[in-house]
């Protein structure tokens, strides 16, 4: 079966062919099963290759299947592989297996768009991408990946390219800004692979981290994590460079889910934990993730407390969710990382498509201000969001529960400040996660004609959701603590655990996580069901920042004014002024000059004969000069 | 005796007198004349070195290049007459029919 | 300064000034007669150079032929133009001056830097007599001096024809008014 893995990759990109030439001739459910079935068909051989793996002895968990020979110049070799491990196993799971439940959602949700096919198309696209991301056995190919999966998500997000409306703007610049924002953290990976060939001479996973304890001091260690770094908090919406990610929220709701939840923005944490060995090299860089990784989760869940749009919400708290994830993988626990990444893909690709299905049921609306009672109207997908929503604020026992308390609880072997920020966004996590329930589905509705019209969605986009409801729910026995199947099935990959708490710390920050999340949730519920005056008065004594939270703590007017507004006034420099003028201005130079000398020249020729001797004349006394003093 | 390069001189004095007055002067005959002054200092010339290395070749080429301007003399002016029938003036800046 | 060398600056002297005075008179005919001047004292200085003959035919076919028939000419067609340089051209009577100069100096410069040693071998010149000249003609330089001749009737066949009225190239009528002068 090993040798098969390539087939992960050729279905999605079969499927893609396929819908692209012969979709038109299709009906679109058709389009919609192929693309569908690829995925699924991709998910079965990763099982497949989870099988093969667990017949192998722990230690040779890890294996190189070559492709084809893909760059050669000179001393250069790059070849095309895979590496099939459990970490790329894990991640290729997770990929296909969520991938295929979205792309099933998807048929129903996408199913009156004229665009239907050109979406199925980009969808098998992206997994045939994260595919080569996560599966791909060399910092090269998973740079094709990272790529891939930009190009993919740009396609995705400015879907609907010829809108606009109030929330997004226009829908195409949404696109735009994912792009244009990722290609900053592009340049840090590109760099940080020029300076692995350069030090180490192999961009190969497996070569680079056989070589670099020996081969790299700690600070090119550092650098390189730095630059990894840069990469991974531009693809996983990160301090500075996660400004792109709630404008995304333009493009359909089944792509939110897969791209911005479950898949493409893990791909920065898969990246860290693939490369841990460099980080474990040049500690101060990891330290810094870890940091980036707190803080953003603290501002994020701040920042979709005083949200209005659904989907906004939920971007937030993806974000919020991956600085966690950040965090883990920060302090070096890969595990317990990829652990939340695992359980965070179930619950939040729940949330997104419960999400779609309110959207799909109130034609377009997301301002949780005009809903209210929802779940009188849409009892499943009210059911499904509160699935989602327990993972998301960790009460106990739901899959959230267990891998975000695994993550605190490396944290605080690590930095007790940075666990109690991490402890608090988690108290903020519960209560926007419930806000987000009890606002539109609790309650008296606010926008009557809304309410009438409300529907429930049809099977197709229910059903997916309840298996991600299931996996939400058990999803915490992959690594529960002191049994750690996940941990120990990770270690080929990412190396032992370093930090051994005992069970009296671990007992207690687990009851403590527990007692978070209920606070958090009875605060949401003493706010927007009963409504309490100590409540609204918590509420009100923070008024004065509201302002400033509402607005994204400016961040986007910041990068706008130092950054937008000076690029776009240098490129309109040299489209207004260097290129008509100099570029320009040089060629017609050229034809200038050639005119002008033309017009001097003729007048040789102006058929008067003593002109003619004198130029005769000029030619002798020049030969003779040349002749005598030459 | 005069030495060689003093003759030599000479010539290329009225040489160059010669070459100036063909470029600046307007009238037909005039420019002939000055073309025949550069022939002549040319025989010097050649007169000179015959003498400077003894033997008379430099004076036979002398005197083939007066049968030749002899030659040349009588042509131009019947070239010259010829022109003059059909417009008056020998005024070479009016004879530009070479012109585009 | 040998009684030869006050002779040849003297006689150099009138060469000179004769050849600016054909090229700056303003009247044709002066510069006839100033050409004249040129040529006979260039016919000295041939005497002082071994070269008798040669001043002979110098002084008959220059003097006696050329400036005759250039005289003539002046005499058939007038030749009024007065002014030296037409205002077209005014810039080349610089260029020409200028380029005058450079020539001159280029050439005696190389005639001061080639010209040290003395003359050669002047007795073998015999004085240029008409014998002397005579026998290198007619035995070395045989073929040129036929070929010469046959050039001399050609001049005169040509002279003939562009001699005649009436002739192919000037009947018919005449060419329309000259074009616009041209500028410089």
């Amino acid at each position: 079966m090993l040798q098969l893995a390539w087939l992960l990759l050729a279905f999605p990109a079969a499927g893609a062919v396929i819908n692209t030439f012969f979709g038109h001739r299709f009906s679109k459910p058709t389009i919609g099963w192929i693309a569908s079935g690829t995925v699924a068909a991709s998910f079965i051989v990763a099982l497949g290759l989870l099988l093969s793996l667990l017949g192998l002895p722990g230690e040779e968990r890890v294996v190189t299947l070559p492709l084809w020979e893909w760059i050669t110049i000179g001393d250069f070799r790059v070849p095309a592989g895979l590496l099939i491990d459990p970490l790329s196993v894990t991640m290729a799971l997770v990929v296909t297996g969520v991938g295929a439940l979205i792309h099933v959602y998807a048929i129903g949700y996408m199913f009156e768009d004229e665009r239907f096919q050109r979406f199925f198309v980009y969808l098998n696209f992206f997994v045939f991408a994260m595919l080569i991301l996560v599966m791909s056995d060399s910092f090269l190919g998973m740079y094709v990946g990272w790529e891939g999966v930009g190009l993919a998500s740009y396609l995705l997000i400015g879907f609907w390219f010829d809108k606009r409306d109030d929330t997004y703007g226009y829908y195409a610049d949404a696109g735009k800004k994912a792009f244009l924002v990722n290609r900053v953290g592009d340049f840090g990976m590109a760099l940080a692979i020029m300076i692995l060939w350069t030090s180490l001479g192999s961009v190969t996973f497996l070569e680079v981290f056989q070589a670099a304890p020996a081969g790299l001091s700690s600070g090119l260690a550092t650098v390189i994590a730095l630059l990894l770094l840069l990469a991974a908090t531009g693809k996983s919406a990160q301090i500075p460079l996660y400004v792109w990610l709630p404008d995304a929220m333009a493009g359909p709701t089944p792509v939110s889910a897969l791209i911005h939840a479950a898949t493409m923005v893990t791909a920065g944490i898969y990246m860290i934990a693939r490369t841990h060995a460099l980080w474990e090299l040049g500690p101060s860089a990891a330290n810094l993730a870890a940091w980036i990784g707190g803080l953003t989760a603290l501002m994020a869940a701040t920042i979709a407390l005083v949200q209005v749009d659904l989907k906004k919400i939920l971007a937030y708290s993806t974000i919020s969710q991956l600085g966690y994830m950040v965090m883990g993988v920060g302090v070096g626990a890969y595990a317990f990382g990829i652990f939340h990444l695992v359980t965070h893909a179930f619950f939040k690709a729940l949330l997104f498509l419960a999400a779609g299905n309110v959207m799909h049921g109130l034609h377009g609306e997301l301002d949780i201000r005009k809903m209210g009672g929802l779940r009188e109207k849409m009892p499943t997908t009210y059911r499904l969001f509160l699935i989602g929503a327990l993972a998301l604020a960790g009460f106990p026992l739901m899959s959230g529960f267990f891998s975000k308390d695994g993550i605190l609880l490396n944290v605080f072997g690590h930095s007790p400040l940075l666990y109690f920020i991490g402890l608090f966004t988690a108290l903020l996590t519960a209560v926007y996660s419930f806000r987000a329930v009890f606002v539109p589905f609790w309650g008296q509705p606010r926008d009557r004609k809304l309410h009438e019209q409300a529907h429930e969605s049809p099977p197709i986009m229910t059903r997916p959701l309840w298996v991600l409801a299931i996996l939400a729910i058990v999803g915490g026995v992959l690594n529960l603590p002191f049994v750690l199947t996940l941990e120990r099935w990770l270690e080929p990959a990412v190396g032992e655990p370093s930090f051994h708490p005992s069970l009296g710390l671990e007992m207690g920050l687990l009851l403590v996580s527990a007692v978070v999340a209920l606070a958090g949730i009875y605060l949401a519920y003493a706010r927007y069901v009963k409504e309490s005056g100590w409540a609204r008065s918590l509420q009100d004594a923070l008024g004065p920042i509201r302002p400033l939270v509402e607005h994204k703590y400016y961040v986007d007017e910041l990068y706008d004014l130092a950054i937008v507004q000076p690029l776009k006034a240098l490129a309109r420099w040299f489209a207004e002024v260097f290129d008509p003028g100099i570029i320009d201005g040089s060629v017609r130079l050229i034809g200038h000059a050639n005119l002008a000398a033309g017009e001097r020249l003729r007048r040789l020729h102006n058929g008067l004969v003593p002109t003619y001797a004198l130029s005769i004349f000029v030619g002798v006394v020049v030969l003779v000069m040349y002749l005598v003093f030459g | 005796m005069v030495p060689t390069s003093y003759y030599l001189i000479l010539s290329a004095m009225i040489f160059a007198i010669g070459a100036v007055g063909v470029l600046v002067r307007r009238n037909a005959l005039i420019i002939l004349m000055c073309v025949e002054m550069m022939l002549n200092s040319v025989n010097l010339t050649l007169i000179a070195l015959s003498r400077q290395w003894g033997n008379l070749t430099g004076q036979v080429f002398v005197f083939m290049i007066m049968a030749v301007a002899a030659a040349e003399v009588a042509v131009g002016l019947a070239i010259l007459i010829a022109n003059t029938r059909h417009r008056e003036s020998i005024n070479i800046d009016e004879i530009h029919l070479l012109k585009w | 300064m040998t009684w030869s060398m006050l002779f040849f600056v003297l006689v150099g002297a009138v060469s000179l000034a004769a050849a600016a005075g054909v090229v700056l008179s303003r009247q044709p005919v002066h510069s006839a007669l100033f050409l004249l001047t040129n040529f006979a004292t260039l016919a000295v200085l041939y005497v002082t150079l071994e070269a008798q003959f040669l001043a002979a035919a110098q002084v008959i076919i220059y003097a006696g032929g050329i400036v005759i028939l250039i005289l003539f000419v002046i005499m058939l067609i007038g030749g009024e133009t007065n002014d030296f340089v037409a205002r077209q051209r005014s810039w080349t009577r610089g260029v020409a001056l200028g380029l005058g100069i450079l020539l001159l100096a280029s050439l005696s410069y190389s005639v001061l830097q080639g010209f040290a040693q003395p003359p050669g071998d002047v007795a073998a010149m015999q004085g240029g007599i008409p014998e002397a000249l005579g026998q290198t003609l007619f035995t070395q330089y045989l073929l040129p001096f036929e070929l010469a001749s046959i050039l001399l009737l050609v001049a005169l066949l040509g002279a003939l024809v562009l001699g005649r009225h009436g002739t192919v190239a000037h009947t018919g009528s005449r060419p329309a008014s000259p074009p616009a002068e041209g500028d410089d």
